[in-house]
């Protein structure tokens, strides 16, 4: 009795297993995504790519997009941090690396050696960083590359330091101590930061631009949405996350005047992208490493200067001629309007025009 | 004490002994007040958390897809998909940690009640204990120093399971040695009586025996294991499709869902997956510890 | 049935059999009723009842009996390798270490050719915010205890306890969730109350965060509530096995129920009441993932207030997780972990020790 008993249960249990393993399914399709046009398809079907978290959201964009255009064809990335990205591309792991700093040069010799070819910095997804405040009563700050830099690293230390209230001509600002919250995890968003301050500041920052923050003062979070929930928690606190975050938690960001002076700008998709137009290319010929410093201290009217650059790492040659093509025809598709379409909602800034036609040159070499 | 002296119709001993008792009441009545204030205590933070995670989380899992679907495809700002592929890895880690530490760790609870003596037996009690006591994120360390690390293996879902093992074991040893100290030794003896060797005694009449207890541990262990962070974080990369096997590529878990999702993903549908994964995780776990509960209540042998 | 072992056993019992039954002491022979009486029964069974002992038996018994030894075993190799393999991967990065590993409160992993790393900080952090857990929660848990044990009827003792127990069941990234989110926001009033007036005492002097939410104070708080379930479900199982007669002796001297606890039930229970809460501090020094949500890093030293922010060993160690690409780094949160392991060994041995077998971990 008790044997039977116990046997009908774990005929239950088995069933019931069975049951839940044969009804999920990955199918999600009726969603928004919509198949991109003038995009050849073919090659190897399963890709594989890792790295930056940073663009990870906008990857998953154009992953779908990809599924929907090219039938059978798919792109696995895995978020596991740029540096394990660019290792897992080395060791040819990975078909392709997304990363939030173009390789190194010791990194692009052996990067040669494993494409047997020379492998090309893209920066395909640009997101940009706003500066989020919460100060009560104040809703439209303006700050320069100067100011702000001196605020993360601790020269500034009240909201109505001289320095600021010089920027904000006519605006109450609380006598209040700022209340810095930075990135307490490695990230390339922090590094990114951190070489704009230095940049914008001439150096006055003064601090190392690594993955983690060196400013030396406030209070850390763990990653963007810490860093929100943080500033949106704490009265007279500002700190940095990627603008989608920001939007997303209705925390304002600071209006940045860039390196030319002239009015504060506003975090927008239209202001970021004057600044990508502007941008100046150090790669040679299809590679597009970005001169970084042209972007941060960019003196076009209008331009909203802190945005993270992230790259895909390919080969221009691939040893197998099928994943050449596969990737040449993810790259096509993820330049696509459809898919740029994608990338607002995830807080990423489509690539403006001018900027697209370099990198479809580019892309248009990959074999 | 005045009292008693105004009313001179009661005798005065009897009074003395009532005022002491009344200083004895109120410390009763003090312990009493401050026992029940330590339960509301633990009661408020419990009540408090499970009502945020019921508001926040359950619109998320009202609709059919959450518990069938995986989010292959669906970008971070739609309310679509669900966490299928999460449910699937949380599973298949469990499992694989229940297919090996189970087994020995029954086995170990036999050698701890049935054979173990001297020094051994000591050292191995000892050990069940502290391994109870081992970290969860040292657990996971460790097997990413030997498997990852030294051996060159790559992350997977089988790792997590590897890590689970050792988080699970000392709850099952621990369980079924209680269990099957419960065994009257009339049973083993009458069956040594009938001259069945003792290995025989111990597979075919003790552990039925305590069989229901041991799987109300076993139960329990499986609880404790499926709630783990610390082990996904460091031992598999995350997949937002289903992937039944654990030994390549990502592979996505409740825990490792949400946190992704935590640290990636600031949208109001991201949001709901969030509240919606952890209350998926509660109710998961709370079915297997009233599985526990249920099994235990009908065991054969009762405490 | 294997015909070659079973009738030299049936033989080897039935003498044995004959043989034991004088020596046979009734007093162990009942059957037990608690386990702390177990222990006596454990020690005697296999001398008295083992019929396997004397002769090797059959190769089942052979076989069987090296299965269970062997699993056995493997907890004990498991302990041994975990100290073993986490030796073997921090030996390589603190001899790469241009800090000290003791003093400093650096740890710096990013440049993998200049590593600073020490535990300075590391053990701070942790052991205050720990400590600061256990304080709040032995009192609570043992009166949780009480409460289930003395004071609520049996037939509500059980849904109680279910109910304690499913903070158990809380998965602890949610508490971390709920602990920065809801719980900081709300205590930190209480916080701020803390340090304006007891400021003097250097647990309560302002610490290195510039605020006063997702602090060790705040840490401290949702570890005592994790760990509260820990602490009650064995001090609770200690308290039931009160004896029945101490307890009895107690009322008939008209002791009130206080009385009969302070008289009875403590003094019974309080090594095993210890020895639950060493096991609950052993539970907070290894959370992960609610500390590393909760408690915010500094960009200076500890101070030694509860007010700081910072790192446990195992916060670091997780929030590093996805980092882990190169030995030498890696070998640091490693060294890291080996010193969590050693802590938390320690801590366990204690209850252990404490506990007299009393108390099943």
């Amino acid at each position: 009795m008790r044997f039977q008993r116990r046997a009908a249960a774990v005929g239950l249990i088995a069933a019931g297993a069975l049951l839940f393993s044969a009804c999920g399914s990955d199918d999600n399709s009726g969603g928004s995504t919509e198949q991109a046009s003038g995009v050849t398809c073919g090659g190897k079907q399963d890709l594989r790519a890792s790295g930056s978290t940073a663009q990870a959201n906008a990857l998953t964009g154009f992953v779908n997009t990809f599924e929907q255009t090219c039938n059978g064809q798919t792109v696995n990335y895995t978020a596991s941090g740029s540096g394990a990205g660019r290792n897992e591309f080395i060791g040819g792991q990975t078909d392709f690396a997304g990363s939030d700093s173009a390789l190194k040069a010791d990194e692009a010799q052996r990067a040669q050696q494993r494409c047997a070819s020379p492998a090309l910095n893209l920066p395909l997804v640009f997101g940009p960083i706003a500066v989020a405040y919460n100060v009560p009563g104040v809703t439209d700050l303006a700050l320069d590359g100067a100011t702000v830099a001196a605020i993360f690293n601790g020269q500034i230390t009240t909201w109505n330091d001289p320095r600021i209230a010089a920027l904000n001509q006519g605006k109450t600002l609380p006598a209040a101590p700022i209340v810095v919250n930075f990135r307490s995890d490695e990230s390339g968003t922090t590094q990114n930061f951190q070489t704009y301050l230095n940049a914008a500041s001439n150096n006055a920052y003064g601090k190392q631009a690594t993955q983690t923050f060196n400013g030396g003062v406030g209070a850390g979070a763990r990653g963007s949405q810490g860093v929100t929930d943080a500033t949106k928690n704490t009265p007279n606190s500002i700190g940095y996350v990627e603008a989608s975050f920001a939007q997303k938690a209705q925390l304002p960001a600071a209006q940045i005047i860039n390196s030319g002076g002239g009015q504060p700008v506003a975090l927008s998709t239209d202001n970021v992208a004057k600044a990508i137009d502007a941008v100046q290319v150090t790669g040679q010929g299809n590679d597009l490493t970005l001169d970084l410093n042209s972007l941060y201290k960019t003196t076009t009217p209008g331009a909203y200067p802190i945005a993270l650059a992230t790259y895909e790492i390919v080969c221009t040659k691939y040893a197998d001629p099928q994943t050449g093509q596969a990737v040449k025809a993810f790259l096509q598709t993820a330049l696509s309007p459809q898919a740029q379409g994608t990338l607002t909602a995830g807080g990423y800034v489509p690539i403006p025009d001018a900027f697209k036609q370099r990198l479809t040159t580019s892309i248009n070499a990959i074999s | 004490m005045s009292a008693a002296l105004d009313a001179p119709e009661r005798p005065a001993a009897p009074a003395t002994f009532r005022n002491v008792s009344t200083a004895r009441k109120i410390k009763d009545r003090l312990a009493t007040v401050l026992v029940s204030l330590a339960f509301l205590i633990a009661v408020i933070p419990l009540v408090w958390l499970l009502v945020s995670v019921l508001i926040k989380g359950f619109p998320a899992i009202v609709s059919a897809d959450w518990w069938t679907r995986s989010l292959s495809g669906v970008t971070p700002d739609e309310v679509r998909g669900g966490v299928y592929h999460a449910i699937v890895g949380t599973l298949v880690q469990a499992v694989i940690s229940g297919v090996i530490a189970v087994p020995v760790g029954i086995l170990a609870a036999v050698y701890l009640v049935e054979y173990g003596r001297g020094r051994l037996a000591k050292t191995t009690s000892f050990m069940v204990d502290i391994l109870s006591g081992v970290p969860s994120i040292v657990a996971a360390l460790f097997i990413f120093a030997l498997f990852v690390s030294i051996v060159g293996l790559e992350q997977s879902g089988f790792l997590v399971g590897l890590a689970l093992v050792l988080l699970m074991l000392p709850v099952v040893i621990r369980n079924t040695e209680e269990m099957l100290r419960l065994v009257p030794d009339e049973l083993r003896e009458a069956s040594y009586a009938l001259g069945i060797p003792k290995w025989k005694t111990i597979l075919r009449i003790v552990l039925p025996t305590a069989l229901s207890g041991t799987i109300t541990g076993v139960m329990l262990a499986f609880a404790r294991v499926m709630g783990e962070t610390a082990p996904v974080l460091v031992l598999v990369g995350y997949a937002r499709a289903i992937n039944f096997n654990p030994f390549e590529g990502n592979q996505a878990s409740l825990p490792l869902l949400i946190y992704t999702e935590l640290s990636t993903n600031p949208s109001a549908a991201g949001q709901l997956r969030i509240w919606g994964g952890a209350l998926t995780l509660i109710l998961i776990v709370m079915l297997f510890q009233l599985a526990a509960s249920l099994i235990s209540r009908y065991s054969a042998i009762s405490k | 049935m294997t015909p070659d072992g079973d009738e030299a056993d049936a033989n080897t019992v039935s003498e044995r059999t004959t043989e034991r039954a004088p020596s046979d002491d009734p007093e162990t022979r009942g059957r037990p009723t608690g386990s702390a009486t177990m222990s006596t029964v454990t020690d005697t069974q296999p001398t008295a009842t083992d019929p396997g002992r004397t002769t090797s038996g059959g190769t089942g018994e052979r076989v069987f009996r090296g299965l269970t030894t062997g699993s056995g075993l493997v907890v004990v190799a498991a302990i041994a390798l975990i100290g073993l393999f986490l030796v073997v991967q921090a030996v390589p990065s603190l001899l790469a270490n241009n800090a000290n590993f003791l003093t400093s409160p650096e740890f710096v992993t990013t440049d993998a050719a200049n590593l600073r790393f020490g535990i300075r900080d590391l053990l701070v952090v942790t052991l205050l915010s720990s400590l600061m857990a256990l304080v709040i929660a032995m009192p609570i848990g043992m009166g949780i205890a009480l409460f289930l044990t003395q004071y609520t009827p049996p037939r509500l003792a059980q849904p109680f306890s279910y109910v304690i127990g499913l903070l158990a069941a809380v998965p602890s990234i949610v508490f971390g969730l709920w602990g920065i989110l809801v719980l900081a926001p709300a205590i930190e009033p209480f916080a701020a109350f803390l340090q304006t007036y007891l400021g003097w005492f250097f647990l309560f002097a302002p610490g290195n965060l510039p605020v006063l939410t997702g602090t060790i104070f705040t840490g401290g708080i949702v570890l005592a509530i994790m760990i509260l379930p820990i602490i009650t479900a064995t001090t609770r199982e200690v308290f039931a096995q009160t004896p029945r007669f101490q307890v009895e002796a107690a009322q008939a001297l008209g002791a009130t129920r206080w009385e009969v606890i302070r008289m009875a039930v403590l003094p019974y229970g309080r090594s095993g009441f210890i020895a639950a809460s060493m096991l609950g501090l052993g539970r907070a020094l290894g959370e992960t993932i609610a500390v590393l949500l909760v408690i915010r890093a500094a960009t200076s030293p500890s101070t030694g207030s509860l007010f700081d922010g910072g790192y446990t060993f195992a916060s670091l160690i997780a929030s590093a997780a996805s980092e882990f690409s190169q030995p030498l780094p890696t070998g640091a949160y490693i060294s890291a972990g080996l010193v969590l392991f050693v802590l938390t060994f320690v801590v366990n041995a204690i209850a252990r020790v404490v506990a007299g077998g009393k108390v099943n971990g």
